[in-house]
């Protein structure tokens, strides 16, 4: 029998597909979800909402110094300015990273998460090894488990999403890029690089 | 509550799964279906976001570490679908079975209600603020050296077990916002003064096993708080 993505040692995929369609079922019938609802959510973050949103904004920090100052000041009223914002990220705070200063997110309650410049958080953002490690062990989780060192002499700062505020990196522009256009920018910025867990993309590799 | 759910800092947990850079948004039909749970859950009066937080807690622990993260957002419904009496488990026992043996069964229509469709656009464009306006005098500032509460409450709370005990100093002040220790545990949002707090790592974990050069910022509510003063340690 094929292992699925979501089977766990507790119940095949089956079982759970069997379940949650259960509930659905049940709160269809008292009037709380209808599947027109749920169609529309999951298009929204699946085709929608996501990290090309974040990185279009990332791309005009890169380019426009006022932006950038405004979105260290406030990034929910300078996102809004490019028409981005809403559900989990309504009070938004990008950092900034530095040649000193390396700044990772993280959720070690549950796993909030900025949506609206990021979209929905990647399964191991959710997972626990993420959750525990991060502020633990920063530097190790980087270098071995994502393959992205930090040298020693870069102070490593984690962000821990316990309250409504929703924290992302904003991180440093690439080398060479000076002659790239906003929208070349922003293809080369990553999700992992708004996570604090990789770097953009070089200039000159395929997005 | 003290649970598994608040994780930071526990070990022997393994690495991180980080076959990261293609995973898809839902990897399953079921996830898109458990996930778009929420909005509506919450929309029909079910819970608020701290209280939806405070189900998921409140797993078998050993189950939440090892399902699947939208199993977890299911039961935080069912959760709450049940306390409200909207549903009764032996019925949705019932219903599953009925499921696992006609997979391919259809789901109940109901979709001349456009209002719920309306509502999720809504949402997904406003969110819902946490701030919350208040005559309150906040009573640290920034650059404040203050200590975390080592309270243990029982119920919803976001004093995470790492922090606890710990000297940090305040790095920003954000206003009154919604407070999760009442409004997780259905008693009202009750704002309080949130503020940052930056620990460094040595304080948290010790010198021997910090990593070297490096800091944790996490977000507090007043009643999370007690000043230093300035003279201690002198």
């Amino acid at each position: 029998m094929t292992v699925k993505p979501t089977d766990t040692a507790l119940r095949s995929q089956e079982e759970i597909t069997a379940r949650v369609k259960a509930l659905e079922a049940l709160l269809i019938e008292k009037g709380v979800m209808t599947t027109a609802a749920v169609d529309r959510l999951a298009e929204v973050y699946e085709n929608e909402v996501g990290p090309q949103l974040g990185a279009k904004v990332v791309a005009r920090a890169w380019t426009d110094p006022a932006f950038k100052e405004r979105l260290l000041a406030d990034a929910s009223a300078a996102c809004r300015e490019l028409g981005v914002g809403g559900l989990q990220g309504e009070e938004m705070v990008a950092v900034e990273n530095t040649d000193t200063v390396h700044h990772v997110i993280v959720c070690t309650l549950c796993s909030c998460y900025p949506w609206p410049v990021l979209g929905l958080p990647p399964n191991w953002y959710k997972a626990p090894p993420f959750r525990a490690r991060i502020v633990r062990e920063p530097r190790t989780v980087l270098a071995e488990d994502f393959d992205f060192p930090v040298p020693d002499s870069v102070e490593i700062r984690v962000w821990d999403s316990s309250s409504e505020l929703r924290y992302w990196v904003l991180p440093q522009r690439p080398a060479g890029s000076e002659h790239l256009s906003e929208d070349e920018l922003a293809a080369l910025v990553t999700r992992d690089s708004m996570i604090g867990v990789g770097a953009p993309r070089p200039v000159g590799a395929a997005a | 509550m003290n649970g598994v759910f608040d994780l930071g800092g526990t070990d022997g947990l393994g690495k991180v799964d980080n076959d990261h850079m293609s995973e898809p948004v839902f990897r399953a039909d079921w996830e898109k279906r458990a996930f778009s749970m929420f909005a509506q859950s919450a929309r029909a009066g079910l819970f608020n976001v701290d209280q939806f937080r405070h189900g998921i807690e409140k797993m078998e622990p050993g189950e939440y570490l090892i399902s699947n993260y939208y199993e977890h957002w299911a039961h935080s419904v069912e959760h709450y679908a049940a306390a409200a009496g909207m549903l009764d488990p032996a019925e949705l026992e019932a219903r599953t079975t009925y499921y696992l043996e006609n997979p391919d069964a259809p789901l109940p229509q109901r979709e001349t209600d456009t209002e719920i469709v309306e509502f999720v656009d809504w949402a997904v464009t406003n969110g819902f603020p946490a701030h919350r306006e208040s005559d309150k005098v906040a009573q640290f500032s920034v650059g404040d050296e203050v200590v975390i509460s080592s309270e243990s409450p029982y119920g919803h709370t976001r004093r995470a077990r790492y922090i606890r005990g710990r000297r940090g100093v305040i790095s920003a002040a954000h206003g009154t916002y919604l407070y999760p220790d009442t409004a997780g545990n259905g008693l009202g949002d009750c704002p309080e003064h949130l503020y940052t707090v930056r620990f460094e790592a040595t304080e948290l974990w010790g010198a021997e096993y910090a990593d070297p050069n490096g800091a944790n910022y996490f977000d507090v509510w007043e009643p999370y708080l007690t000043l230093v003063p300035a003279t201690q340690g002198v």
